[in-house]
């Protein structure tokens, strides 16, 4: 092997002699074209089929009225937008995914931030700790489902139960169109707050010590280092963890589907679910895609100002 | 408590005086730290204890309107044997075993030959490879969904594992995590096996896959943690009960059980299992990972 690596790089010089230089340099370009390209082209030939490619015919797909039932597969402009932005039940379930990302996003930062607040004072058994706190996260949504259905059950739940001992009343957490939405909050906290946590945790932990040191010499005591120097100092990662969880919570579906299935009501059902019920139960691909692509420009939306605030930030 | 504290600060400053004071001070914070940490994971622990304690209820019990922590008639291993007899979670682990795995392995290998690529390799086009791949991080999997699924029609893959695996293994944000890693591999470790005239694909397999084994695992965690639990695209891909995975079939056990808690929570139980064993078993590197990749975005 090394023996013919040796003579093909002494002939190289030779072959091309002096104007060479430029054009092994060529050589060399091309060859590392086609490399680059040979690297890139496994991850290309699936993100091709299985992204791209389903991007644009999604969109396609938009503009036709196709149907599971095979019927209809005209294009027909731009009408199922137009249908779209008047579908009351669209919007409906677009408010309920922004009402749940409201509610949702909030908690999950601030509860994270407290529970890595804690750890990092520097607790005894810190491998405990973190895994009563991250542990939900390593659950599929269907069970998390199954624990809290049980829990929230009105008549024979643990939390009615609980609460019936201070004399409140029972409580319709999944049936209840007021309460419903809160009750899957409480689920989606306790599901995924370990993975905020998580990253926070590691940006407390990558905070110098200096900081602190010279701040306790200065008399700071625990809450004045926390707000002067570990709030300040993890603005970068709060930033990026809001818009990620916004991001996360656009997206909610599972929980809602097997939790309350969207009621009661409709007054649960996020705008994935909408997709989804109007494409595989309704049928109406075409009609289904449109909604989609409305709600991918919401995430797009958010996606570019979190592109500008990170850009911003390191610029 | 003392003596662990002098000795933990004597190798930093030698002076125990000053140490002393501020860390009396910080016991009785940590005293409501601990506090407060402990009622947080008691909190979250409660679900997990709950759902445990009926599992290991009868029916009976489990249903009875009287609330109870110690079921009156004892405790029963009724609804796992049940749950076992009907037969389907070994089933759905093995499914949702195999699907992970192979997803974690496809997107390792594919992502580290691009973000490799992209990071050592200068190639015309490369640029504009990057754009697109940093634009495609934001795609949400729902709503490739419609598309996708009629897409799978054609291919004829609905109701095949291949539904499930490859429109899984597509993850620009990790092909940007392993390309920052390579990043800062230094380049003179290359430099000689260049020399040397060694092969692109061989520096890749043995000067930079090496080095890289933690942001590897990293992904691989991130990865496989993510498709195990995935429930939307194995739920609208597969109706074949035995291709279900474990996530996809809970769903239909709810159904199918109805009212016989103990037998939902003894299944809940079983899917959570495996993750949670592995978890405790690596647990340092498992939080390194997600610490690591989670703030690429997903």
């Amino acid at each position: 092997m090394s023996s013919s690596t040796l003579s093909r790089q002494t002939s190289q010089p030779r072959t091309t002699p002096s104007p060479g230089i430029k054009s092994g340099l060529s050589l060399r370009r091309r060859r590392d074209t086609l490399n680059g390209w040979a690297f890139a082209a496994p991850f290309l030939v699936f993100f091709l089929v299985f992204l791209v490619w389903p991007i644009l015919y999604g969109f396609y797909m938009s503009l036709t009225g196709k149907s599971l039932t095979g019927a209809n597969d005209a294009l027909i402009g731009f009408s199922n937008y137009a249908e779209a932005f008047a579908d009351a039940g669209m919007w409906r379930s677009l408010g309920n995914t922004l009402y749940f990302t409201v509610i949702s996003t909030v908690p999950l930062v601030l509860v994270a931030l407290v529970m890595a607040a804690l750890l990092n004072i520097g607790l005894p058994a810190q491998w405990l700790w973190r895994l009563s706190y991250f542990a939900p996260f390593l659950l599929a949504s269907t069970v998390v489902s199954l624990f809290f259905v049980w829990m929230y059950n009105p008549q024979l739940g643990l939390i009615n139960d609980f609460l019936s001992k201070f004399g409140i009343a029972k409580v319709g957490w999944l049936n209840d169109p007021n309460v419903a939405m809160w009750s899957i909050v409480i689920a989606t906290l306790w599901w995924t707050v370990g993975f905020n946590f998580l990253l926070y945790l590691a940006a407390m932990q990558n905070i110098p010590v200096q900081h602190y040191e010279a701040a306790s010499l200065d008399g700071a005591g625990a809450w004045r280092q926390f707000f002067s120097i570990t709030l300040p100092q993890l603005t970068p990662t709060t930033v990026m963890i809001v818009l990620l969880q916004i991001l996360a919570s656009l997206k909610v579906f599972d929980q809602i589907y097997q939790m309350t299935a969207g009621g009661p009501g409709g007054s649960t059902r996020p705008v994935v679910q909408y997709i989804f019920e109007t494409g595989f139960t309704g049928y109406r691909l075409g009609y289904s895609a449109a909604i989609s692509y409305i709600f991918f420009g919401l995430i797009v939306l958010v996606s570019a100002l979190q592109f500008v605030i990170t850009r911003r930030r390191s610029a | 408590m003392a003596i662990t504290t002098l000795t933990r600060s004597t190798p930093a400053t030698g002076n125990r005086q000053v140490i002393r004071q501020p860390r009396k001070k910080l016991t009785v914070g940590k005293i409501a730290a601990v506090t407060a940490a402990a009622f947080i994971a008691v909190l979250w622990l409660i679900p997990f204890a709950w759902a445990t304690v009926t599992a290991f209820k009868s029916e009976a019990d489990a249903s009875a309107s009287k609330i109870s922590w110690v079921p009156p008639s004892g405790f029963t291993f009724d609804a796992f044997v049940n749950v076992f007899q009907a037969g389907n979670i070994p089933l759905w682990t093995w499914n949702s075993l195999y699907t992970s795995a192979a997803i974690t392995a496809i997107t390792l290998v594919i992502s580290a030959l691009i973000a490799y690529a992209l990071s050592r390799i200068e190639f015309k086009g490369k640029k504009v490879l990057m754009v697109v791949i940093i634009a495609a991080i934001i795609v949400p999997p729902p709503v490739l969904m419609i598309p996708l699924f009629y897409q799978m029609l054609a291919f004829k893959m609905i109701d095949t594992s291949w539904a499930i695996i490859l429109p899984q293994v597509i993850h620009p944000a990790m092909v940007f995590v392993l390309k920052k890693f390579f990043d800062q591999i230094p380049h003179e470790l290359e430099e000689a096996a260049v020399m040397d005239g060694a092969s692109r694909l061989r520096i890749f397999l043995q000067i930079i896959l090496p080095l890289s084994r933690p942001i590897l695992a990293a992904v691989a965690i991130f990865v496989f943690i993510g498709a195990w639990n995935n429930f939307l695209w194995p739920f609208i891909s597969t109706n074949d009960d035995s291709l279900l995975t474990l996530p996809v079939g809970l769903q239909t056990i709810k159904s199918a059980y109805g009212v016989q808690y103990a037998q939902n929570m003894a299944s809940a139980l079983l899917a959570a299992l495996p993750l949670i064993v592995v978890f405790l078993f690596f647990q340092r590197q498992i939080i390194k990972g997600i610490s690591t990749t989670g703030l690429a975005g997903t």
